[in-house]
């Protein structure tokens, strides 16, 4: 990718005055860390952080046909959003059970938003496209109008309640509510990458530096912090939650990546339901675990699991845990080696580290 | 702002020297720990081992990567910075200082001729 092609985001200008390091993330420039990864992934964990998510890509499905689209593209069942301003995760998956995408779907008044990653913008939208012609629905990408940020952490609330409408600390978690920052109109699911409570905030990207600069200010007294996606990903791997590209992709299925509990197979038909059925009755291939290994060094992604002598997995992700204080990796192996507490290695630069898989999540926050 | 002391040698591989009579205190620069971020895990050899310049000697681990570690000078390791092992952060916090990694007894002196004076690595990490 030329340095041409690389796009960023209307906070770009804003990060780098903060002196962020930036890196190319999916062919955004983007902040990977301000100060460091450590304490912006302890602020996140005890006050509150501040990310730029604005490189995700924002997709409305409206029209007669909308909830029958929606319903039909995605493995959760839309019937969970009984009425306006629910949300749930979800993913997109392909007829033979591989992963397009994850995603979060807003169900509000009159259309559906769909929030999907960066790197598969494009790729999503031919999806959907592809299989919108049997539907009454008109799409928009509005990913380039649209800025998000996530507001994260235990002092969230606290923060954001000076902007909305409705009580925030009543709002439900994947509900959505609005508020005005600064004059600018903003909207908010209770929904986030973190682990912590939290709001994903989405306007106007023209207006997107207004709204960083108010939240950083209102967060000043809670101790809030701008985070990197350094921390945003150190801290998404210690709450459990996958990434696309390493979790999930196209030859993954989100029951293979243990998003079972957001698959509902007992639906009516959805694309991919068919693959995803014989999965579940005739058993997974692999499976994605989590494990804990011994020492200081760390597992990271393509590093070999084995169990004795025997080659039987590959980490997709591994970093310290910066909050549990030990080495922490998502590894997909086969079932049988998936039990809790089954003790195998990780090849580490030679040395194989005894490592044990453990319950998911690796954090879990105090409600 | 990174800072690069003039009375230190500076190698490609991002290692600096400090010679302290015939003894060389080896650690990695500011640029270096900036690169790398939060350092979590420093892997040094035994004291008693030699090697020769270029050699690998260790790893560096941070949150983000993990590197390898290059011999600036050949030698005899003396000491290694045992505090690295319970506070790695040290590397980060004060690379020149009490984030010091290992000193070697050089074996041939001369060698530091060739490494790179503070200006010099300053203007080799900005291009």
């Amino acid at each position: 990718m030329t340095t041409a092609s690389i796009k960023e985001t209307p906070l770009a200008s804003a990060h780098k005055a903060l002196g962020a390091r930036m890196v190319d993330f999916a062919g955004w420039n983007m902040p990977v860390q301000y100060k460091s990864i450590i304490s912006e992934h302890m602020a996140v964990r005890t006050k509150a952080g501040l990310f730029d998510v604005s490189h995700m890509g924002e997709f409305i499905i409206k029209g007669a046909g909308a909830f029958d689209f929606v319903q039909y593209m995605i493995a959760n069942d839309l019937q969970k959003l009984p009425k306006p301003n629910m949300a749930l995760y979800t993913q997109f998956v392909m007829p033979h059970g591989g992963t397009v995408d994850d995603l979060i779907v807003y169900r509000r008044e009159n259309d559906f938003l769909l929030v999907v990653n960066a790197s598969n913008i494009d790729k999503d939208w031919q999806w959907l496209e592809k299989h919108a012609r049997k539907f009454d629905v008109n799409m928009e990408n509005i990913s380039d109008a649209t800025a998000l940020l996530a507001l994260q952490g235990p002092n969230a609330a606290l923060i954001l309640s000076k902007f909305a409408k409705e009580q925030v600390s009543a709002l439900p978690s994947f509900c959505y509510g609005t508020g005005i920052a600064s004059g600018v109109e903003i909207g908010f699911g209770r929904t986030g990458y973190t682990g912590e409570d939290g709001f994903e905030i989405f306007c106007a990207a023209e207006k997107s530096p207004i709204l960083w600069d108010t939240l950083l200010e209102a967060g000043k007294e809670f101790g809030i912090e701008p985070c990197g996606l350094g921390a945003r990903d150190t801290l998404r791997l210690e709450a459990g939650l996958p990434l696309y590209g390493h979790e999930l992709d196209e030859e993954t299925s989100p029951l293979e990546s243990g998003l079972g509990w957001s698959v509902k197979l007992d639906k009516q038909d959805f694309l991919g339901k068919d693959a995803l059925v014989n999965q579940k009755q005739n058993g997974l291939s692999k499976q994605c675990v989590c494990l804990v290994s011994e020492g200081k060094q760390l597992p990271r992604q393509g590093y070999e699991v084995y169990a004795g002598d025997k080659k039987i997995g590959i980490v997709s992700s591994g970093s310290q845990g910066i909050f549990v204080g030990k080495p922490i990796a998502f590894a997909f192996v086969p079932p049988q080696f998936a039990t809790i507490g089954q003790a195998l290695t990780i090849e580490i630069r030679g040395n194989k580290i005894p490592a044990s898989v453990v319950r998911r999540p690796f954090y879990k926050r105090a409600r | 702002m990174l800072t690069y002391p003039q009375e230190l040698k500076y190698v490609k591989s991002h290692e600096f020297v400090r010679v302290e009579g015939n003894v060389a205190v080896i650690g990695i620069t500011a640029f270096a720990a900036d690169q790398l971020g939060d350092v979590t895990f420093v892997e040094l050899p035994k004291a008693g081992t030699s090697f020769k310049r270029d050699d690998k000697f260790g790893v560096i681990e941070s949150v983000k990567s993990v590197s390898d570690l290059f011999m600036p000078v050949s030698g005899k390791v003396v000491a290694v910075n045992e505090k690295l092992s319970s506070e790695p952060e040290l590397v980060n916090s004060d690379c020149y200082g009490a984030g010091w990694m290992m000193k070697v007894e050089l074996a041939d002196a001369s060698e530091l001729n060739s490494a790179m004076s503070a200006s010099d690595y300053q203007s080799f990490v900005v291009d």
